[in-house]
Order: C-alpha cells, then sequence, then structure tokens
C-alpha cells in the first residue's frame, strides 16, 4: 500500500493509471456488449455519433464504441502476452548466461546479438506471413514474444555478472543457499525493476509491432484490434469520405495508450531504481 | 607567537535534505573554531561520518546544496589581508583554489584525466593558472617540480592507470603543490594505499611542507599518521571539535575519553594486552543525542552531559577540550 | 599436534589476454602452510601479495594451479564444497557489501539454519541465533527485520561473524575485517575472534595488511611477498625480530601512534609490480637494501632461523658459511 502512495505523488504516475483504468473499463465492457464484433451489418452504416451510438458506427454495420472496446482488450491481450513471455525469456537467459558463464554465456549471447543486428521488422513481416493461416492473439503473441527479450537479456546479464562478484553472493553460498535460490532471492530484487519497467516498454512496442502488421494486413483481420480497426477504416476510405468518428476513435485510443504506458513505465522505474530504493530503506 | 593563515569562526555547515517532503538537516559540521598557523601540519582525525570531509569542503570553499553555510565564516589570510570566503564570487574562489589552497583527495583517479598523458594533464593545468607562460616554458616548470620532489621523469609520458596507486597519489599530490600553495589539504591521502606506499607519500608530504614551509591540514582516521607527520592535532566528534592540543599532549596526555579510547585502542607492538575500543556505535549526524554527543559512549557520563554541550576548557594554552569532566569552558555564544 | 588445515604447495596461475599474447602471472607461488586447531594464524602482506587469492582457494571458490589443500586430514577434490563439510565459515572486507541491501539481514540467518538443518523450528532457530549474537555482542531483538543499512559498520561486522558461527565451525577465513572497519571499532572485531579461540577453540585465518593488529591477535604469522611467503613464524619472533629484508621494511613502515616514534629516514618504493612478479630470483632483489649476487639468478629457500622459516639467501646454509669464511 505505502508503495501504490508514494507513486501516486507522481503526477505522471496518477495520469497514466488513470488512462489505464479508464481503458480497463472498456477492455471488460465487452463482456456486456451487446453486439458480436465478429458479426456484420448488426447496426445500421455509417452512422454518426449520436445518443443511441455513442460513437457512431461504421461502414461495415458495427457499433464503433463496442467494436473499439475489443479492440482494446484485444491488444492489451496481445502485449500482455509478449509483454510477459518476453521477460520470462530475457530473465532466464539473462540469469543463466550470467551466472553460469563460460560456453553456455557465449551460445546465449551469440543468439542474443544476432536478434540484435537482424533487422527485426522484415524478419516478424516475414513470419507474420508464414504463420497467417494460424494467425491469432496467441500465435500472435508469441511471434512478438520471440523478438523482444535480446536486449534485455543482455542488460540483466550485465547486472548478474556485477553481482556476481560482490560479497553478499559468497555470504549466501557459505549460508548454503543454492544456485537457484541464490539467483532468485539475491539477484531478482535487482532485476525486478528492469523487469517492470521494460515489461511496460515492451508492451509498448508490441501495440505498435501489431499496428503495424495488421495496417500491412498481414494479422487475423477477423479480430478486432486498434490495429485491424485503423486497417478497415483505412480500407474503406473512412477518412476521405468523412467517417471520422470511425478512423479517430482507435488513433486516439492508441495515442492514450502509448503516452499512458510511457509515463507509467518511466514513474515505475524511477520508483524503483535500486539506487532510490536502497537510500529509501535507509531513510 | 605564529601567524594565523586560516581561521574558522563558529563554522556551521548542515546539509539540508528533502526526503519524501520531509526535511532531515544533517549537521555536519556543527560550531568548529579553527585557527591553523603558518607552517604547521595540523591534523584533523575522528572516524567516518564525524563531519570531516564536510568540513575540508568547507574549507576549500567549495560549499554546494544540498551542504548550506548555515552560520559562521571561513577567514583565509591571504598577503597579510584577512579575506572572508563567503564574500568571494567564483573566478576569485578559482583563482585562489591551487594557488592559495590546494586540495589532495583520497583518490586521485578523479582529478588526473584518464584518457591523456600526464604530460597534457601538467600542460594544461599551467596553461590555466599561469598566464603568459608557453606550452615548453610550461613543461620546463613541470619537470623542474617533478625532480624537486624526486619523483622520476618518464612518469610524464605515463597515462594515469599506468601507474600504481602510491605514484598516482604522489603524481596528485605534485600536481597539487605545483603552483607553492600556502595550504595543502588532504583528505585521507593515504587511505587506500599499503603500508610501504603510504609511508613514501607520508614522506613526500613532509618534504613539501619542509621546502615550502606551509601548512598542511592532514583528515585521516589513522592515528598512527596523524602521530608521524601532525604538528597539532584535532579530534573530531559529530560534527565539533572535542579536543585539540600539540601531538605529544594528544597521545602523551588526552584528556577528553573519546580521545582516550581513540589512543588506547590503538595496537601497539610489543605490548599484547587487551585493548578496548570505543562502546557502541557513532552518532547519527541527522538525529544528534542532546547535550554533548559523545555522552551515550561515555563511560563517565554525568547528568549535566546529557542536557548541555559543554565549552572549551584551556588545559595549557594550546590544549582544548570541550568536556564536562574537565571544567565547565568558556560559555560557548 | 594434529592439524586442522594443511597447505601442500599451492600455486595458482593467473593467464590474460588474448590465445596470441597471453600473460602468466603467478599469484601464489608455491605456498605452504597449516593451521592448528584453536589457532589464530595471520597472513599478512601488501596488496597483490596473494593473500586474497590464497584465501578463496581454500574456501573452494578458486581452484588451485597446482598443490594441496588438506582438511584435517583429507584433501579436497575439485569442485567440493568445502563450507558445507569442512566447517569453514568466512567474514569479508567490506561489511555493507557482505549483506543484500535489498534484504533484511535476518534472513541470512535462517537461511543458514535452514540449509544446514540446524534447528527444528522456528523458535529453536530464533534460540539459536540469539545465542550466536549474544556472542558477539548483540540480540535477536536489536537486529531482527532490520537492512544492513540500519546498523554501523562495525555492527554489521560482527554481525557477519555471528552468522558464521551458526554452524559452529572450526576454521574462520576472516579476509581484511577490519580494514573498511572505523578504527575506534576495531578492537571490538579483533579481540572478538580471540574470544573465540579461548571460548569456542575456532582456528581463524586472520587475512590483513596490517601487521600491528595481526601482532595482537594472533599466534603464528606468514608474510607474503609477490606470491611466496618470505618469513613465517611465532608472531612474537617475527614481527619483533623480523628477519627477512621486506618483513624489516613492511615493520618499519608501519606508522607507530606515538610522536615519539617518527620515522626519520627514507625509503625506496618499487614503480614495476609486474616487474618484481616476473623476477627469477627473489622478488624482492629489486628494492633490498642487502642485495647479493646470488638473490638476481636464484630463488632462496626456506631457512630456519629460531623458530621462524625465512626465505632470503641471507641465511642459507651456503651463505653462512661464506660468511664465516670472510
Amino acid at each position: 500500500m505505502k508503495i501504490l502512495k508514494d507513486l501516486f505523488k507522481d503526477y505522471r504516475f496518477v495520469v497514466s493509471f488513470g488512462i489505464l483504468c479508464f481503458l480497463l473499463t472498456l477492455a471488460l465492457l465487452t463482456f456486456f456488449s451487446p453486439y458480436d464484433p465478429a458479426l456484420w451489418g448488426e447496426v445500421p452504416r455509417d452512422m454518426p455519433p449520436s445518443s443511441e451510438f455513442l460513437l457512431g458506427t461504421n461502414s461495415k454495420g458495427q457499433d464503433v464504441f463496442w467494436l473499439s472496446c475489443f479492440a482494446v482488450r484485444n491488444s492489451l491481450t496481445v502485449a500482455l502476452i509478449a509483454g510477459i513471455l518476453s521477460r520470462v525469456i530475457a530473465v532466464t537467459v539473462g540469469m543463466v548466461a550470467g551466472y553460469k558463464g563460460g560456453l553456455t554465456d557465449r551460445v546465449l549471447m551469440f543468439i542474443s546479438d544476432s536478434l540484435l543486428v537482424i533487422p527485426l521488422f522484415l524478419i516478424i513481416v516475414m513470419l507474420a506471413m508464414l504463420v497467417r493461416e494460424m494467425m491469432n492473439l496467441l500465435t500472435l503473441g508469441l511471434l512478438l514474444a520471440c523478438f523482444g527479450w535480446a536486449w534485455d537479456a543482455r542488460v540483466i546479464r550485465s547486472q548478474i555478472l556485477s553481482l556476481r562478484e560482490r560479497e553478499f553472493t559468497q555470504t549466501a553460498i557459505l549460508s548454503g543457499t543454492g544456485t537457484l535460490k541464490l539467483v532468485l532471492k539475491e539477484y531478482m530484487p535487482f532485476a525486478t525493476p528492469l523487469v517492470f519497467s521494460t515489461l511496460i516498454n515492451n508492451m509498448a512496442w508490441s501495440i505498435g509491432m501489431e499496428m503495424t502488421l495488421a495496417i500491412l494486413g498481414l494479422t487475423n483481420l477477423d479480430i478486432p484490434t486498434l490495429g485491424t480497426m485503423i486497417q478497415w477504416a483505412v480500407s474503406y476510405q473512412a477518412m476521405l469520405l468523412g467517417y471520422w468518428w470511425w478512423i479517430l476513435t482507435p488513433v486516439i485510443l492508441s495515442v492514450f495508450l502509448f503516452v499512458a504506458l510511457y509515463w507509467l513505465s518511466v514513474s515505475i522505474s524511477e520508483y524503483l531504481d535500486p539506487r532510490t530504493r536502497v537510500q529509501r530503506v535507509g531513510a | 607567537m605564529n601567524k594565523t593563515i586560516l581561521k574558522t569562526d563558529h563554522l556551521k555547515a548542515f546539509y539540508v535534505l528533502d526526503v519524501h517532503g520531509t526535511q532531515k538537516v544533517v549537521k555536519a559540521v556543527n560550531d568548529v573554531n579553527l585557527d591553523i598557523q603558518e607552517n604547521e601540519v595540523y591534523g584533523i582525525a575522528g572516524e567516518s561520518g564525524c563531519g570531516k570531509t564536510t568540513l575540508l569542503k568547507a574549507l576549500v570553499a567549495a560549499i554546494e546544496p544540498p551542504l548550506r553555510l548555515m552560520d559562521g565564516k571561513i577567514l583565509y589570510q591571504v598577503n597579510g589581508k584577512e579575506i572572508d570566503v563567503a564574500s568571494l564570487d567564483q573566478e576569485a574562489k578559482r583563482k585562489l583554489r591551487w594557488e592559495y589552497i590546494s586540495y589532495v583527495p583520497q583518490g586521485s583517479m578523479s582529478v588526473l584525466n584518464p584518457v591523456t598523458k600526464l604530460k597534457e594533464t601538467y600542460r594544461d593545468f599551467i596553461g590555466s593558472h599561469v598566464s603568459g607562460k608557453s606550452k615548453d616554458e610550461a613543461f620546463e616548470i613541470a619537470k623542474e617540480h617533478l625532480l624537486d620532489l624526486g619523483l622520476p621523469l618518464k612518469i610524464l609520458d605515463a597515462y594515469p592507470h599506468q601507474l600504481s596507486g602510491g605514484m598516482r597519489q604522489r603524481v596528485t599530490i605534485a600536481l597539487a603543490t605545483l603552483l607553492k600553495p600556502r595550504i595543502i589539504i588532504g583528505d585521507e591521502p593515504t587511505t587506500a594505499l599499503d603500508v610501504v606506499v603510504q609511508r613514501g607519500v607520508v614522506q613526500l608530504l613532509k618534504d613539501i611542507q619542509g621546502k615550502l614551509q606551509n601548512t598542511i591540514i592532514l583528515v585521516t582516521h589513522d592515528m598512527g599518521v596523524q602521530a608521524n607527520v601532525a604538528d597539532r592535532v584535532g579530534i573530531m566528534y559529530a560534527g565539533k571539535i572535542v579536543e585539540e592540543a600539540p601531538t605529544e599532549t594528544i597521545y602523551g596526555n588526552p584528556a577528553h575519553p573519546y580521545t582516550q579510547y581513540l589512543i588506547d585502542s590503538l595496537p601497539k607492538f610489543g605490548d599484547k594486552s587487551t585493548r578496548k575500543s570505543v562502546p557502541g556505535s557513532p552518532p547519527d549526524l541527522g538525529n544528534l543525542p542532546s547535550g554533548c554527543p559523545f555522552h551515550p559512549r561515555c563511560p563517565h557520563v554525568m547528568e549535566i552531559c546529557k542536557q548541555e554541550m559543554p565549552g572549551y576548557t584551556k588545559l595549557e594554552p594550546n590544549h582544548r577540550v570541550a568536556c564536562w569532566l574537565v571544567g565547565e569552558g568558556e560559555r560557548l555564544s | 599436534m594434529e592439524k586442522l588445515l594443511e597447505i601442500d604447495q599451492l600455486t595458482k596461475v593467473f593467464s590474460f589476454g588474448s590465445i596470441l599474447s597471453k600473460i602468466k602471472l603467478t599469484a601464489v607461488d608455491n605456498i605452504s602452510f597449516d593451521i592448528k586447531p584453536a589457532e589464530i594464524f595471520a597472513l599478512a602482506g601488501e596488496s597483490g601479495c596473494g593473500k586474497s587469492t590464497t584465501a578463496r582457494m581454500i574456501m573452494g571458490f578458486e581452484s588451485p594451479t597446482s598443490g594441496q589443500i588438506i582438511h584435517s586430514g583429507t584433501e579436497v577434490a575439485k569442485n567440493e564444497k568445502v563450507w558445507f563439510t569442512q566447517g569453514i565459515q568466512a567474514i569479508f572486507q567490506d561489511p555493507f557489501g557482505t549483506f543484500n541491501p535489498l534484504r533484511t539481514v535476518d534472513r541470512y540467518f535462517f537461511e543458514t539454519v535452514k540449509n544446514y538443518k540446524l534447528a527444528k523450528n522456528k523458535t529453536d532457530a530464533i534460540k539459536l541465533i540469539d545465542a550466536k549474537l549474544k556472542a558477539v555482542g548483540l540480540s535477536y531483538e536489536e537486529f531482527a527485520g532490520k537492512y544492513p543499512s540500519e546498523f554501523s559498520g562495525g555492527q554489521l561486522q560482527r554481525i557477519s561473524v555471528a552468522r558464521s558461527l551458526l554452524t559452529d565451525p572450526k576454521l574462520l577465513i576472516a579476509d581484511e575485517p577490519v580494514s573498511m572497519v572505523d578504527a575506534s571499532l576495531r578492537m571490538s572485531i579483533v579481540n572478538l575472534f580471540k574470544e573465540l579461540k579461548e571460548n569456542f577453540g575456532v582456528s581463524v585465518l586472520y587475512i590483513t595488511h596490517d601487521l600491528a593488529t595481526a601482532y595482537y591477535v594472533s599466534d603464528r604469522i606468514a608474510i607474503m611477498f609477490r606470491g611466496d611467503i618470505v618469513e613465517m613464524g611465532p608472531v612474537e619472533q617475527v614481527l619483533m625480530e623480523p628477519k627477512h629484508p621486506y618483513t624489516q621494511l613492511l615493520r618499519e613502515s608501519i606508522p607507530e601512534a606515538d610522536p615519539e616514534k617518527r620515522w626519520n629516514y627514507k625509503i625506496d618504493l618499487s614503480e614495476l609490480e609486474y616487474e618484481e612478479y616476473m623476477r627469477k630470483g627473489c622478488k624482492f632483489a629489486g628494492r633490498c637494501p642487502q642485495v647479493m649476487e646470488i638473490c638476481k639468478a636464484e630463488m632462496p629457500q626456506d631457512t630456519q632461523v629460531g623458530k621462524a622459516f625465512v626465505k632470503c639467501h641471507l641465511y642459507s646454509e651456503s651463505q653462512k658459511s661464506q660468511n664465516e669464511v670472510i
């Protein structure tokens, strides 16, 4: 509780927390949706915002408000799958490479370095084309997770390398603590801030990537996400035909989402920085 | 009677910190009166966290937030004139630094530029402080100075990391004394060094002092080094000088219980009898005990010690102690 | 008398650099010594003399290039957890680095108790922990639930000793335990070693550069220089009547806390550490005031002088006879 109290002193955290809460409410609202997002023509087409259709309807005969609720939910789901999975990979790779060292380290770092230097975007586009048939939220999340861990694994590894030389590592070993426990209990607290702040960054990256792939038409367009909403609106010439509510809704929602995630990551990582944390414990 | 070269008058320098909305005041230098003479080595001893380093910062006029000068004065004697340091602007302070007062830190790496040869460091240093000297002339000055101090000239062609810790420290000292400052301040200059190297550095400092006939203010917690170098020693505890006397008196006839503990706890060769260290732990400067800050650890504590800080009592003309056991002392203003 | 720990011709060579230009550095060069039960043995020398490497090898954190480490009669195989099986514990130089700043200190105590199965339940564990803390002058109440930053350096170092005592070790390895503790609190740590030896029969390998405390606390001492033990024997003899010129230099470089005993002559400093390591003969030959031709060519052998062993040609048999002839 004290953590939240301290965090709420930061206006950036308050704002981003508020936006996220709003977006989460939208996502939760989908469970009460009167329409199925997969079906077309449930409502009259191309209606501007009104009391009946809060954000109007689109040319496919879908309610934009409810559709965008689904879009937020699905985008967040993809981002969470990609973010959490890639964190797991990053932490595992970083810790194993850092603690084991030697050949294991060299092999793992070779893989992560390769991921860092090859043009990721092209590879993802290529892979997305290959698995297009079975593309759904899970496969998309997995695909993004496979490419989002390399840099963070490197950072965690270097952190472990320096922690390994600290004397408390030896104290723990002399206390009879095994390797796994040592890494989890002694080193994890140092890696946690990084994992949290990069989780959020990685989610933002995943959402952006999903949008790019969707606009390129490489994801399953039947599943509403922020990206596919834009893709449909663009392909139906929503802008040209003056259906601004159709295209602006996903764009504004994505902008809100990015700003919220960015401020959240900044304020949390400032709070969790081990240096300020040590100071706080001392104070 | 010697001439005063540096004086502090009821100097108070506190750190004012903002910890999650609440103000915290760390009383690092609390009412310090120093009167340092020309041509003497003045030692300041005390454990870590007693405010020695802050005192030095104040002495070299490097008070920057969060450190604040709360009260008192720092007075330099420059060419017979008394100067209040607080009245100086940045430019004047910069000029006084190195020429009048110079500083030797504990880790010398921070002073030397790691990516240039020492030659360049010396040239830049002379170039920025002595006007109207060509590069070659400056280089000659540096060479002469190193020879004077008995350091090998080939170090000028080396990078700082190529030298051993002791050599680096001696090079830093050479640099700090290049402009023949009247006061050299050493902040634990030998602490991280091995004993043999430490001896070399101490030797160099003594040499320089002998040649320049200037003043050295040496801060170190190593009572052995103090005994070897200092003419007078001030014992600092919790931001205050609790005892000050000529070295022989401090070691031979310490009056403050804290000084007694410090001296008695030192192991001596040829004497294996049990020695006790000071009980308890150093106080937190942000939360000082009332009265005399040493009272929670003092074996002779009395009621009055818990309430009031004693003033200085003069046991001899140049031996002053702040302790109720010795006397009431002059009232502090 | 039985030996608790025997070091036999221990050598450690570190290699640096790439495959093409490998530099080999002998950090510990063929040293032998032993520690007896209930004895404080000091390993003293300047930084880079190999004393910490020796300690790491004894603890099993580093494997020796050659030589043997024999714990109470049994030789230790590579990669064996000696601290688990041989009753060895250690305390380190930096009291603030000994414990993780993000975890409370008591966790290490409970983990030790749990991992070594020292108590049946939590009450027993607290009782045991409290007993060990009492032995170092602290109590469970004043330390439970606190972070390392809430203690002073001296307190932390004592807590560190208390933790190492949990497993009732026979040997405590103390690597520069007081060099980062305030001078005023140093003796409380050093006195602790004496008490441990006298009350619990614990042996201590006291690694230090501080000869004054080494003299105060230890029974025997070995002086290391550039990987060699140059002089070893009872502390009274080695430090009060040093034989090896290096020991003499070290002994005289210690500033004594007595203004009457100021240094009155100057010494030479070595600038070329690396060269000293690479020397063929005696590694001190470059700085030794009594250097002879033989010193530069040949490594001296251990010679017994009184109760101590000295590695110096001044005392070797051939040299003695020569001296007599002259």
